[in-house]
């Protein structure tokens, strides 16, 4: 059995309440930071940590907090990114549901140690009843004085409000986040200034996910060292992982970073294997803008290893062979499904979120999805396979932000690993609208590329 | 020009408006356009959607030109700019939940209903919708209906027909 | 007063040195020549702007001295300030002349085309953008995106199958006039200029939203249709106003005024904003005091029916034979003088 950092408790009836999760040993990180800790040893041992950005960049979140700028007479703000959004990736509704009051212990050791004394948790407009929770759990928590002013006499004062989103993919977008809770359409901005300079009102501020802010609490409690004993390499600490698609078992899982893909989807404690009895033929394993691996190249990388979740096993074999752990949205497609139908589908999301301001995203996006429906109805040519791979070519890098490389980054590896089921799909049009490739020789073990 | 065909005139509550000054409140002097997209929940939660006239006084309150607010308005996706139905069923149609029967789960709406896409029921009671995904992948085929954004999980033909039912008699 | 910092900075091999602060596209604009990216939607008199059009992308192939990496993606030139050392290639990098092309064609691929009827066609941005970086076909076969062509205002046409979202009308609003209607309305690829509500662009400025636009989005609705601009005359004249500078181009068809604009530098710019009294209201010759005909760059189609002067390559000018051989066309250029 793994050990659990975030859900710990979970299972504990009331958890919800501040009352159960106290008795439970919450708050203990608040009362550790504001008693005996300075600002800067709290981001001092986030740093020892090695916590990675739990949103998908993976950036470590101690270097992005000593980054942030510290001008006199200027307030700082933290910025809690509740916007998930990302396709496949459903963990911090299912962290801010059942235990709210961990993401607000994070937010205030998180408040402490970037000095910030009003900070806000942008939830994403359609989690209307976390953003409820969330408000009822600050309440609590003020009562019981770990909010508001001289909190348990330490002279630290901090106030936290919860921000709701109204329907944009592109607002868990740091900077587009923050326009957004200016009150404006979620465009992002050109950087630089980035955020830690120029964030919220101009103001220095940082932007983490919840389940970053909300890995704090085990940090602190435990200290920085003992979470980077978890996990392998540069991959520390546990990791909340949503697994959706056709599995036994989907849902929201903590992991101990480095279990092997294999066992996550198969093993009991975990997934327990493919649905209906079916076999694997894709996995998505970091949200769905990360590249589409077929089950012989997630299960083991390029060169034979068995394949690991942590943010290195992943991508080992850059794009060519590997993907990305993302934010940790696993979707798993079994034999049934079709990539190019899932391929259009992803294309047609990012060509509805694309926020519009840049030419090859607004128009690149809407091309691929229309290129890919023709092929998916039975339309398409030879010719728009290359087509397609020239337009998310000229889309990726070329973006005011990472939207467009997150939309074209799917159609490639559909490309890359797929190619002959798209080519079966325009050679057999009106096959390919009665069934499906099937799982064709995607499972098959891959000779090792040794170099 | 988005052709905007519906107006409706509204008279914000003392009630509502002492919900507005709360959620400014929460922002720094000056900055109370930061209040926008709350407000505009608010807004729609009390009326059903959001109206050219409802827009203007939310400008007008929060000291901003309409502008801003249809840039807004029109920007995210949850603000409804026409009148709908008494029940928005919002399904998502995004990959994960497509893998476990989404896209069927919108087909036998749409019979179910007997409305299309945007469309509203003849009683006024229904309209519903495909919208990108709303995280919740591992509980799909989902679908929620505002204004609190309750949520139905793992659907079947069976539990929507179901729920259908249940709002239908509910209103009866 | 302090001295100035100056930093040195490389653009497909040219040197420069600038003021700190100064941006590729500008440190690129001072240098001049085909080496100034093109920009679409940045404006250097309207503040925020730039970054969203992505033609003016550059690749900087070494940082700074202190940091000589390169940077991982092309940037956007507009909105990158130079650092001390740093080496940017332009037209000299396969990568940018690629993506550039990438970038004309996603421009392209739901623009109308409809330049033979469009009153921009002649000094449209997109399609000297189009000429210098596009393809010859275009590999989009599916419908074009269509809105209705609106009025907003008496003065104004908005054919927003031509914009290209620039946002610099917006910026217009916003910064010259005292209130702003006019937005972006929606989202993506359905994103569109609009005032949402029927409502009227109508202040003393707002005719100068029609300058900036780099495209036939805007268009004047008391020119519409008068003429082919290549078939004008522009001549820069002045009048005494007290809203604006008064400092305008008259664009003459024979005898008459058929259009005022602000007067534009080399890069299309306007100089100094103008009032719609001067645009709209003054078309006599008696309103202004003239100056002299507007210098055009003799690249732009305007140039083509204004053939004043016969410029005699350097090779003409130092050898007797030759000169001998031109007689004709160097009497005429002289008589033009």
């Amino acid at each position: 059995m793994a050990r659990k950092l975030l859900l710990t408790h979970i299972d504990v009836p009331g958890i919800q309440t501040f009352e159960v999760y106290r008795q439970q040993g919450g708050y203990r990180a608040v009362e550790k930071v504001l008693k005996t800790m300075s600002p800067d040893d709290v981001v001092e041992e986030v740093k020892k940590s090695g916590l990675r950005g739990r949103g998908g960049a993976g950036f470590p979140t101690g270097m992005k907090w000593s980054f942030l700028a510290k001008p006199e007479g200027v307030p700082r703000y933290l910025v809690c990114n509740g916007d998930e959004s990302e396709p496949g990736t459903f963990k911090d509704r299912f962290l801010m549901t059942h235990i709210p009051h961990a993401l607000l212990e994070g937010m205030i050791v998180s408040s402490y140690a970037l000095g910030a004394h009003t900070s806000y948790i942008y939830v994403r407009g359609e989690m209307m009843p976390q953003i409820r929770i969330l408000e009822r759990a600050i309440q609590e928590a003020k009562a019981a004085g770990f909010l508001g002013n001289n909190i348990l006499g330490s002279g630290y004062d901090l106030e936290i409000y919860v921000q709701p989103g109204a329907g944009a993919y592109i607002c868990g977008e740091e900077t587009a986040l923050l326009e957004s809770l200016e009150g404006k359409r979620g465009n992002p901005r050109i950087k630089p200034p980035f955020p830690a300079i120029a964030g919220l009102y101009g103001c220095p501020t940082v932007v983490n996910n919840v389940e970053s802010i909300a890995a704090t609490v085990p940090i602190i409690n435990d200290g920085g060292e003992e979470y980077a004993k978890i996990g392998i390499e540069r991959s520390t600490g546990t990791k909340l992982i949503s697994a959706s698609g056709n599995l036994v078992k989907p849902g929201v899982y903590e992991i101990d970073l480095g279990l092997s893909v294999e066992e996550f989807i198969y093993s009991d404690e975990y997934c327990g294997g493919i649905a209906n009895g079916k076999r694997l033929k894709a996995v998505v394993p970091g949200g769905s803008s990360v590249p589409i691996l077929p089950t012989n190249l997630i299960l083991k990388t390029a060169n034979g290893n068995s394949r690991l979740m942590t943010y290195e096993s992943l991508a080992d074999g850059g794009f060519q062979t590997g993907s990305s752990m993302g934010s940790g949205g696993f979707i798993a497609f079994d034999e049934d499904q079709c990539i190019v139908r899932n391929t259009w589908n992803f294309s047609r999301f990012y060509h509805h979120e694309s926020c519009g301001q840049c030419s090859p995203c607004r128009e690149g996006t809407g091309w691929m999805e229309k290129v890919l429906h023709k092929i998916e109805t039975g339309h398409g040519d030879l010719s728009d396979i290359e087509l397609l791979w020239d337009i998310q070519r000229r889309i990726e890098g070329n973006t005011i932000c990472p939207l467009g490389d997150a939309a074209a980054w799917p159609v490639a590896a559909a490309i890359r690993h797929f190619r002959d089921e798209f080519e079966w799909h325009i050679n057999h049009p009106e096959d390919a609208l009665t069934r499906n490739y099937g799982l064709a020789h995607y499972a098959d073990p891959l000779a090792p590329i040794v170099s | 020009m988005l052709s905007v065909k519906h107006n409706e005139i509204v008279e914000f509550s003392s009630t509502l408006l002492d919900q507005f000054a709360e959620v400014v409140a929460r922002f720094p002097e000056g900055r109370q356009k930061s209040a926008l997209l709350p407000i505009l929940h608010l807004v729609q939660a009390e009326f059903g959607w959001l109206s050219p006239d409802a827009m203007n006084k939310v400008a007008g309150y929060l000291g901003i030109e309409p502008i801003e607010v249809y840039e807004v308005a029109t920007f995210y996706t949850m603000y409804l700019l026409q009148p709908q139905g008494k029940y928005v069923l919002e399904v998502c149609r995004t990959g994960p939940c497509c893998l476990v029967g989404a896209e069927r789960i919108m087909t036998h709406l749409e019979n179910k209903l007997g409305v299309k896409e945007g469309e509203v029921t003849a009683d006024g009671l229904f309209s519903w919708r495909g919208v990108e995904c709303l995280a919740a992948c591992g509980y799909g085929p989902v679908l929620q209906i505002g204004p609190e954004y309750t949520f139905y999980e793992n659907l079947t033909e069976a539990s929507v027909d179901q729920l259908i039912d249940d709002l239908s008699s509910k209103t009866n | 007063m302090a001295e100035e910092i100056k930093l040195k900075v490389s653009i497909d091999g040219i040197p420069i040195e600038v003021a700190s602060g100064t941006t590729i596209l500008n440190a690129a604009r001072q240098i001049g020549g085909d080496i100034v990216p093109p920009a679409m939607c940045y404006y250097s008199k309207l503040e925020g702007t730039g970054g969203k059009c992505r033609t003016c992308l550059v690749k900087v192939s070494k940082g700074s001295d202190k940091d000589p990496r390169p940077m991982p993606k092309l940037v956007a030139s507009c909105r990158t300030t130079v650092m001390d050392g740093m080496e940017v290639e332009n037209i000299t990098s396969p990568d940018v002349v690629d993506a550039r092309k990438a970038i004309v064609e996603m421009l392209l691929i739901n623009h109308p085309l409809d330049c033979p009827i469009c009153d921009q066609a002649g000094e449209c941005k997109l399609q000297d953008l189009g000429f210098e970086h596009g393809s010859a076909q275009t590999r989009y076969e599916f419908d074009r995106r269509t809105f209705e062509r609106i009025d907003i205002g008496e003065k104004i046409q908005l054919h927003m199958n031509r914009c290209i979202l620039c946002y610099r009308c917006v910026f217009v609003a916003d910064q010259i006039t005292d209130k702003r209607v006019h937005g972006i309305i929606g989202r993506g690829d359905h994103a569109e200029i609009s005032t949402y509500i029927q409502n009227v662009v109508d202040n003393d400025f707002s005719g100068n939203v029609i300058d900036v636009c780099p495209v036939g989005a805007l268009t004047d609705r008391t020119f519409r249709f008068k003429n082919r601009v290549w078939f004008t005359k522009p001549v820069d004249a002045h009048r005494d106003c007290p809203t604006c500078s008064g400092k305008v181009t008259l664009w003459y068809k024979g005898a008459d005024v058929i259009r005022v604009t602000a007067r534009k530098d080399e890069f299309g710019e306007v100089e100094e904003f103008i009032c719609n009294t001067c645009r709209y209201d003054k078309k006599e010759t008696r309103d202004w005091k003239l100056e002299e005909p507007t210098p055009i760059s003799d690249q732009s189609v305007i140039a083509s029916n204004h053939y004043t002067r016969f410029n005699p390559p350097a090779v003409i000018e130092n050898d007797p034979v030759l000169q001998e051989q031109n007689l004709e066309q160097l009497a005429r250029t002289e008589k033009l003088k």
